[in-house]
């Protein structure tokens, strides 16, 4: 078989991203958990809140510090097998994506030392701040990324010269039609991602470490009211974004319900085996009528089938299609799961039903599951283009780059995240099973000098030292 | 909208200062890693770590900062370049990941500690030699046709970019162990102070065997350099040069803790200024001036406004975390 560059390409951007995107997925998230619990600690001055902060604050530190270093790789990207796109775009994104890096070192510098190793050094107030800031640090980053991101999939305030586009207008660049809702949608759902790492976490210990049943009560009851407004926000907010994609990209849409014809009073396909080839669908579960009402609001509106474009430009249907379910099916879960611990809560039994505790623990991973692929069905969805509709994905690769060069550079990504990866969650997984009270007693500062902030790392105080 | 204002030279400025800034801090922190391998035990590899932990992470984000100032101010050249050194960049990227890891996890995984020793050493060192790789790639220029790279991905390894590439070692090594000079003491910084002068000597060959073939390959650069009245104007620079040479071997010698490091930056100084005189006013060597590939300048306009108000305070957060850090590590204090 010919090794395709376009392909290996694709592959490998899709590898390092989609390692990449759970790292921001708990770091957001987990940036205005730490801001919220510090919030709670600075006006209540209960003890507890303190610890969990304390806590998270060390996974926190360790998913920032992967996040970094995963990151270097991306904006190389562009360089080494999108210098195409980048030559074509470059005027328009670049500057989103270097405020991006500008905000996130700025944010780094400034505040992030304060957070982890400022509680002893600097006023109370000052403390609860850097946390603020560290999170609003973090959802610039999303900004600017999605606003990015938002771009290629709905192009909008720019003008094309001799194939290449110039910026006309920087706001209409920025808040192009997809990013409101792209960006509601996207950090919503790391908030929800997080909600249900600290939900599991929380259900973990009130079953293996009754001794800090304190704190994980407070977590538990804390994200379960979180979850009561944001999963249903959440679902809401993909209702929103998919009028979107209906109104500015018709053929993700199709794809994403498998749709061939034009139709209105369309079935929800609740299931399918898509066949691109045939344009058609194998051994499809229907519910009539369903897929009209959701996607446009009406019984009777009309849905337009793949069918319409040309062969060439129809994204996947089959990822696309799958991608979505599994996304909106572990929603559906979660919203499931959330509903029993306050109905729980609501019957005081919340803190001991050992079913829904082990069903928290199951689900603490499903959020990145989620996220991932979601992005997988609106990057997929996108195809075959990188600027919808007006740049192929096949005339963004690097011209020079052969199959055989693409190979080699994706066998080594895989096999270095393969080992960063997995030792970065046993690390992480270690700091859990240590639990909030040995992360009471950090703040080490060391010769009236901190330790730099990615370093931070637990287990330092407990035998560790050296 | 068109800005009066010619944003080019600004930007020039800014990621020429940047570009420098990583090569000189990365430079120290890798150059410690590649001594690191050399160090004959636990104690003095745990101080080398200890002396640069504090602001590696700091200094590796220069890059990121340089590749899209890059991208965003001359992305032109962004996108022949970086395809054309596409091998070493992604061996550099993956070297780079694992000696960032290595650093993390060699105090957490006791069990695997050799392992991320390794890993540490040998990200160093290969990072610095694929670094070198597209310095010389760089200077000796592309394949270019149109808009686009159209050699081949393995172009780029030729006898001279190993050179450099090698030469990037001594540099950085030298580098590395005039920041252990200054941060040690005892036995380690005497031991410094032995590979310092051996880097320098790989230093010195090296820089005079890239002085005589880049004129000799290019007329271009042969031109720029000895042509009248060039000669006379910068004659000022190999005669410089040889100056810091001399200094920076009187210090090694000397019983200065800070002047090895200080004269080995002016080395680096004195060769940046080289190459960029040599390559002068071309991005993309004999194909595009920093003009042609800039940026439109609404696209530079816009970033610039920002960039005045964040890398200011980007700046002078790092001038105080080096001085929060400042004095020598001991066994005592600081990281561990």
């Amino acid at each position: 078989m010919e090794l395709d560059p376009v392909l290996l390409s694709r592959l490998q951007f899709a590898w390092l991203i989609a390692w990449h995107i759970l790292l921001p997925a708990l770091t957001v998230g987990l940036a205005s958990f730490i801001a919220f619990m510090e919030g709670l600690h600075f006006f209540t001055r209960r003890e507890v809140y303190l610890r969990i902060s304390t806590f998270w604050l060390k996974i926190f530190s360790v998913s920032f510090g992967m996040g970094v270093v995963s990151g270097i790789i991306m904006p190389f990207q562009f360089g080494t097998n999108w210098s195409r796109f980048s030559d074509a775009t470059a005027d328009i994104i670049s500057p989103l994506l270097a405020y991006e890096g500008l905000m996130a070192f700025f944010l780094e510098a400034a505040f992030l030392g304060v957070l982890l190793f400022g509680r002893t050094l600097v006023p109370r107030w000052l403390h609860f701040f850097a946390a603020v800031m560290v999170a609003l640090g973090t959802l610039f980053s999303s900004f600017w990324i999605l606003a990015v991101n938002s771009w290629m999939q709905t192009p909008t305030g720019y003008t094309l010269v001799d194939g290449r586009f110039q910026p006309a207008d920087w706001a209409a660049i920025i808040f192009s039609p997809s990013f409101p809702y792209r960006l509601a949608h996207t950090v919503t759902g790391f908030y929800v991602t997080t909600a249900f790492v600290v939900l599991g976490v929380a259900a973990w210990l009130l079953l293996r470490r009754r001794d800090f049943a304190g704190e994980a009560r407070v977590m538990l009851s804390t994200t379960l009211w979180l979850l009561l407004a944001l999963v249903p926000l959440q679902i809401l907010l993909g209702d929103f974004h998919g009028l979107n994609t209906l109104e500015y990209q018709p053929a993700k849409l199709a794809a994403i319900e498998a749709r061939w014809d034009t139709a209105s009073r369309v079935p929800l396909t609740l299931f399918a085996l898509p066949d691109q080839q045939a344009e058609t669908n194998h051994a499809a579960i229907d519910v009539p009528v369903l897929g009209s009402l959701i996607l446009t609001h009406d019984a009777n509106g009309t849905i337009r089938g793949l069918k319409e474009w040309p062969r060439a430009d129809r994204p996947p249907v089959a990822i696309t299609f799958f991608a979505f379910r599994i996304m909106v099916g572990i929603g559906l879960l979660m919203l499931a799961l959330m509903l029993w611990g306050n109905l729980l809560r609501v019957r005081d039994r919340v803190y001991t039903n050992t079913l829904f505790l082990r069903a928290c623990i199951w689900f603490a991973p499903a959020g990145f599951i989620a996220v991932v692929a979601g992005w997988t069905t609106t990057e997929v969805g996108r195809q075959p283009w990188t600027v919808y509709g007006l740049l192929r994905t096949a005339d963004s690769v690097t011209p020079s780059l052969t199959g055989l060069d693409v190979a080699l550079s994706l066998a080594g990504y895989i096999v270095a995240y393969l080992i960063m990866f997995p030792a970065g969650i046993l690390l992480m997984a270690r700091i859990v099973r240590r639990g909030p009270a040995a992360a009471a007693v950090s703040n080490q500062v060391e010769g009236g000098r901190p330790d730099s902030p990615i370093h931070a790392l637990p287990g330092r105080e407990e035998g560790e030292r050296r | 909208m068109t800005p009066m204002l010619d944003l080019v030279p600004i930007w020039t400025v800014i990621l020429g200062v940047g570009i420098f800034f990583y090569v000189l801090l990365d430079g120290f922190d890798l150059g410690v890693g590649i001594l690191f391998g050399l160090a004959p035990d636990t104690a003095s590899r745990n101080l080398m770590m200890n002396s640069i932990a504090p602001i590696w992470d700091g200094n590796e984000t220069w890059l990121v900062l340089g590749s899209v100032g890059l991208l965003a101010a001359f992305p032109l050249a962004f996108a022949i370049i970086i395809p054309a050194v596409y091998f070493p960049v992604a061996i550099m990227l993956l070297a780079l990941v694992f000696r960032g890891v290595a650093f993390e996890f060699r105090y957490r995984d006791a069990e695997h500690k050799t392992f991320w020793d390794h890993g540490f050493y040998y990200g160093s060192i290969v990072a610095t030699f694929t670094q070198g790789i597209v310095l010389g790639a760089f200077i000796e220029g592309f394949h270019v046709e149109g808009r686009h790279f159209v050699g081949s991905s393995f172009d780029c390894f030729t006898p001279f970019s190993l050179l450099t590439g090698v030469a990037l070692l001594f540099g950085y090594g030298l580098l590395g162990a005039g920041w252990l000079i200054l941060k040690t003491e005892d036995e380690l910084q005497r031991r410094a102070r032995r590979q310092a002068r051996f880097c320098l000597i790989g230093v010195v060959l090296a820089v005079a065997i890239v002085s005589i073939w880049t004129p000799l390959a290019s007329e271009d650069i042969a031109r720029r350099w000895f042509s009248w009245p060039n000669i006379a104007w910068l004659a000022p620079v190999p005669i410089v040069t040889a100056l810091i040479v001399l200094a920076e071997w009187r210090a090694i010698a000397s019983e200065s803790h800070a002047g090895p490091f200080l004269w080995a930056i002016a080395l680096f100084l004195m060769s940046y200024i080289g190459v960029a005189i040599s390559l002068w006013p071309m991005i993309v060597p004999h194909h595009y001036t920093l003009w042609e590939a800039a940026s439109s300048p609404s696209t530079q306009a816009f970033l610039l406004i920002g960039t005045l108000f964040l890398l200011p305070v980007i700046l002078l957060y790092t001038g105080w975390s080096y001085w929060v850090f400042r004095g020598k590590v001991r066994h005592d204090i600081g990281y561990h």
